[in-house]
Formats: structure tokens, sequence, C-alpha cells
């Protein structure tokens, strides 16, 4: 075990002063999610308050077939425009949100109280118009709610009537369940965080050493091809693992810099839950040191092995992308499925919910059976010459 | 002491190495003289228990590197084709990490390369880090790091390749050195004067095969030449490889 020591405490040494592993492992992950994110709900919550405070600008067509109406629209502070020549052709090139029309056929129908037409032109493929729309058609709905009661009590009927159900919302969620964005945000974040913190040492201890030639080399020393294998995982677990750690106390230090409300709820890391999600994802870190690792050692060169590295960091992102089209409830049997059963429990953490302990068990065993046999793979590949003299 | 007996090694259809024998004896530089292709690489990496040999004998100092192949390794020193260094770590780093991969203690990784430092002339660049080091330094520090648990068996593969003037008299020394030592050197080689001047025994290879074995001496009777180089074009019967 010696020899795995020696290996283990040269790999750091050199590693840490390779600029190159320093800005993959300790700085890309853990200080470029955090901001990102946080620069991301700024953005989100700016343009979402922008456009729900503004003044809302309506042009209207046939404003003098129903002036009540257009007189309801600018007591509520709608500013209302002039009519548009071509107003389908305004939205489509997104001069304006949205157009209203009151055709031709409403006074007469509003006369004898029949429902009078009005069209709402709009897009809502485009995003940006969406609150707008929901707002011009909230007035026009307030409107006609109010004209409905005052119709029925001119006929002697109470309003009440015409509302025969009564909805009461009983919201039994915790302020913190609410924190979806989180809940998806953060373990795509640590996923991703384990695999490119473990990426470049992957590369550089095992495809990088064939390439500057030095693996022949080292490979005459008396000491077990699988001990020095391990000891270069063992360091790429430990740079995967610090950057995992680093990027936990980063998203801790941005976040009371989140827009108040973002997530519809104040999302504390506390040093109980950072370390919680360190346990549950360590494995993660272990799994990919070990797949990286296994995959690097059948690259001649560092840059055969970057062109393997673009696929692979699509395997954490996978259950992320599943969870965003498609929330599921965690149950038992998934907790054996690496990085989904993460993927879960971070989620429920944060959500501040009772995990049963079998999950975590269940988690951390799978994950750390599957990551040990990549391991004993790759530990012992370098027993086929082929891959040791497969340079140039 | 090394022995080698019918020694046999193919990658698919190409018979890298096809009965290859031969012995190198302690206080003896033994020089493996062939072109490029011939063999050499391959037989080197199967005495130092990289490749396992297909067919064949070989016993270092009595031991099996296929059988034996941890005890071996602490017998012999490697100056393998591939001498890359960590260009992170100084030379003093480099050398010591194959010290503690040996197992010596700190003490003795110290001492040694206090002396290595002194028998290579290695005090100018010693404490500096490998990069931009030159072809002749490297050499030095591979040979350094090879050397560094004292080895009675000595391996180097084309030890004067990409050498200056200057360097090659100082290898050539060294390498007498540990002969006067009585150290067994064998070395690879596809340069004539390099074999002339150095080697006690030549083992002739080409295509895989032993063409001939013996002192300088011997050679130039058995073929009749009055040079060496003629001998060598006469023994493997071709030209080929060996200009280069």
């Amino acid at each position: 075990m010696n020899g795995l020591l020696t290996v283990f405490k040269k790999e750091v040494r050199e590693n840490i002063r390779d600029r190159r592993a320093l800005f993959n492992s300790l700085l890309l992950g853990p200080l470029l999610f955090p901001l990102l994110f946080v620069g991301m709900m700024w953005f989100l919550d700016s343009a979402e308050r922008e456009r729900a405070e503004k003044t809302l600008e309506l042009p209207v067509i046939g404003a003098e077939y129903a002036p009540s109406l257009i007189r309801f629209l600018e007591q509520q502070g709608t500013e209302i425009l002039p009519e548009p020549e071509d107003p389908e052709g305004m939205v489509l090139s997104q001069e304006v949100p949205v157009v209203l029309r009151i055709l031709p056929e409403f006074p007469e129908q509003w006369a004898k109280g029949l429902p009078a037409p009005v069209e709402v032109i709009s897009d809502p493929s485009r995003q940006e118009s969406n609150a707008p729309i929901r707002r011009v058609k909230r007035l026009l709905l307030g409107y006609g709610q109010q004209i409905g009661s005052l119709r029925l009590q001119l006929r002697g009927v109470s309003p009440q009537l015409a509302s025969p159900i009564m909805i009461k919302d009983v919201d039994l969620s915790t302020p913190k369940s609410r924190a979806i964005l989180a809940v998806i945000f953060l373990p795509y974040v640590l996923m991703i965080t384990a695999f490119t913190g473990a990426t470049h040492l992957a590369m550089d201890t095992t495809a990088g050493e064939k390439e500057r030639k030095s693996l022949e080399p080292l490979l005459i020393n008396p000491v077990p091809r699988w001990q020095i294998m391990t000891g270069k995982m063992v360091t790429t677990m430990v740079f995967a693992m610090a950057s995992l750690a680093l990027t936990l106390v980063s998203f801790r230090i941005v976040l009371p810099y989140m827009p108040v409300g973002a997530f519809g709820m104040d999302l504390t890391l506390g040093l109980e839950t950072l370390l919680m999600i360190l346990l549950v994802i360590s494995p993660v870190a272990i799994l990919a040191a070990a797949l990286l690792t296994l995959l690097a050692s059948f690259a001649k060169s560092y840059r055969e092995a970057q062109s393997y590295m673009g696929l692979v960091i699509l395997i954490p992102m996978i259950p992320s992308l599943i969870f965003m089209a498609n929330p599921i409830k965690a149950e038992t049997w998934m907790m054996n499925i690496p990085l989904f059963s993460q993927n879960l429990l971070i989620g429920e953490i944060l959500r501040d919910e009772a995990v049963p302990l079998a999950w975590y068990a269940l988690s951390i065993s799978s994950t750390l059976l599957i990551g040990l046999l990549l391991a004993a793979l790759a530990a012992n590949l370098y027993n086929r010459p082929k891959l040791i003299f497969s340079t140039s | 002491m090394i022995e080698v007996k019918n020694l046999r090694k193919s990658f698919g259809k190409v018979k890298a190495v096809n009965g290859v024998s031969f012995t190198a004896r302690d206080g003896e530089i033994t020089g493996l003289l062939g072109p490029n292709g011939a063999g050499k690489t391959t037989t080197l990496r199967m005495l130092y228990s990289l490749l396992p040999p297909d067919e064949g004998e070989i016993r270092i100092d009595g031991l099996d590197p296929t059988r034996d192949a941890m005890e071996i390794k602490r017998t012999l020193g490697v100056v393998p084709d591939s001498r890359g260094l960590y260009s992170r770590l100084t030379a003093r780093e480099n050398i010591s990490y194959y010290g503690e991969l040996h197992g010596m203690s700190k003490n003795a990784i110290r001492e040694r390369i206090e002396n290595l430092t002194k028998t290579l002339d290695m005090g100018d660049f010693i404490e500096r880090r490998t990069e931009g080091f030159s072809q002749g330094q490297r050499v030095k520090v591979a040979i350094a790091r090879a050397m560094v648990h004292t080895p009675q068996t000595v391996l180097m593969d084309e030890p004067s390749n990409g050498l200056d003037v200057m360097s090659t008299r100082a290898l050539r020394h060294y390498i007498r050195d540990l002969r006067a030592q009585g150290h067994s050197v064998v070395l690879s080689t596809h340069i004539m004067q390099e074999v002339a001047a150095l080697c006690d025994r030549i083992v002739i290879i080409a295509k895989g095969e032993v063409a001939a074995d013996g002192t300088a001496e011997e050679l130039l009777e058995r073929s009749g030449c009055t040079s060496l180089e003629d001998a060598f074009v006469k023994l493997i019967g071709s030209e080929e490889g060996l200009l280069a």
C-alpha cells in the first residue's frame, strides 16, 4: 500500500502545481455555476417585475363601439393607444405584445344582453408577451363579471346565484417545498461538478502520462499496477470531492444575494444541510473518477481523451433533464440508480422532507458499489501491455 | 547476470522477436546492435517484465520475469525508450519519486541523490523543474531515477539517442564506471561507434533473430572484414537501417 500512497502524494503535489488542474477542478465549477445561477435568477426576476409593473399599453381597434369598456380600462391604469393600421403585422413583428379589437356587432349584442365579441390578438408562443396577455384578459374578465352582476341585480336576482361554487385554497406546501428551481438546479450543478472536477485529473494521470512517455518507466517500478492506478484514482476523487465541497460553500455564500422571493422562500444552506448533501453526493465523485479514469486509460493522448469526455459529461445531465420534463415522486427502488437517487435525495433535503434512512443507505451503497466495480476494472487495465505502449 | 534462451514474441502476424538467445555477464557491457525495428526494444521490454514472452526463458540473477516480476524490478535499473519526466516536478522530485516507489527511506534517497548528482554532474539543475530541460539533462535525470535504488543489472534502450557529443562522452564514461563497479550493463543501439567504443560483447540482432554474438575481435574474425561496420553489414546481410 506504500506504493499507492506514494503515487497519491506525487499526483497531488504535481497537480496542485498545475494551473489547468486547479482551474478546472477548483475554480471553474465552484465559481462559475453559483454566479451563473444568481445571475440568471436576477435576470428572470427583474424582467418579470418590469413586465408586471409597467403601464399596460394597449392599441384598441373599434374603441368607439364600447366607450364604457374603454373607460373601465383607463380607470384600471391602461394606456389606450390609437387604432393601428396593421394589428396582426404589429403583433407578429413584436412591436406590441397584444392588440384589442372590438367588433362592430359589439353594441348590438351588448344592447340585447348577448355576449358581445372582442378579440385579443397576440402570439402566446412568445414568452415575453405572456404577462401583458394575462393582464388584458384579466381586465376583460373583471369588466365582464362587474357588468354581469349589475345586470342580475337590475332583474332582482342575487349575483351570488351565478357563482355556485366558492374555491378556497388550502396550501400545504412549506415555503421550502416551493423551491422548485433550486431543487432542480442544485442537484444538476452538483452532478456536473462531480464530473468536471474529475475530468482533467482522470485524463492527465492516464492519457497525459502516456502522452508524455512517463507511463512505461513508471510501471517498471516494483509496485503492483493496481496500486499505481488506484493512487491516481484516489487523487482524482479527492479533487472531484474538493470541487463539490467548494461549490456548496460558494452556493452558501452566494444565496443571500438572491432576489427575494426568487424561490418563493428563503433557501439557506445550513452547515448540517451542506454536510448531508456532501455525504449523499460523495459516491458520485468516486463513480465519476473511476468511470473517467477507465475511459481515459484507453486514449493515447490527452486530446483523444478529451474527445471522449464531451460525451461523458452528458451522463450527469440525464436525470436532471428527466426531472425537468417529468417530475416524479421518489420511491425506494429509485434509490438504487446512481445519479438518479442523488438527484431525488438532494431535492428532498432541500425541501426539508423527512427521508427514510434506508434511502440514504441504498443510494450511497449502490452508487459506491458500481463506482468500486468500475475502479477495479480501471485498476487492472494497465495489465494489458497493449494499453501501455499505444503511444504514437 | 542475464541469460536469455530462445525468446519469441509476436504481435499479430508480426514476429518481433523470433528466437533470441544471449548471455550478459556481470562486469561486462553487452550491446544489442541492430537496425531499427530489429526487435531490440521488444527484447528489452520482456527483460524488464513489461511484456510477457510467447516462448523462451529469461533468467536475471536466477529470477524469472514472468514469475518474479516484483523481485526482478527491484534488481533492475531501466532507462527505457520512453524517458518522460514530470515537468511540474524538479529533477530531485522526479528521482526521489522513484526512490519512494522502490520503498527507500527518505535519508537513503537523499544520500543517493547527492551521490548521483555528483557522478552525473547534475548540480546546476537538480532543484529546477524539468520543464524546458535539454535532451542531455533529461537523459541524466532518467538515468539517475533508474539508478536510484542501486540496481545490480542495468538495461538501457538507445541511451545516447538525441545527445550531443559532450553528453555522449559523459554517458559513456558513466557506463564504464558501472562496469568497473561490477554491474551487468545491457544497452541497445543502432549506432556502430557506440558499440565499438563501449561494449565487451556484441549481440547483433536482425529481423528478430541473433545474427552474430561475440567480442568485437571475434566478429571481425568470423566475417573476415577489417572494420566493424563492414562486419555488421555482412553479418546481417543488408545495409538497411544502418544509416539512421
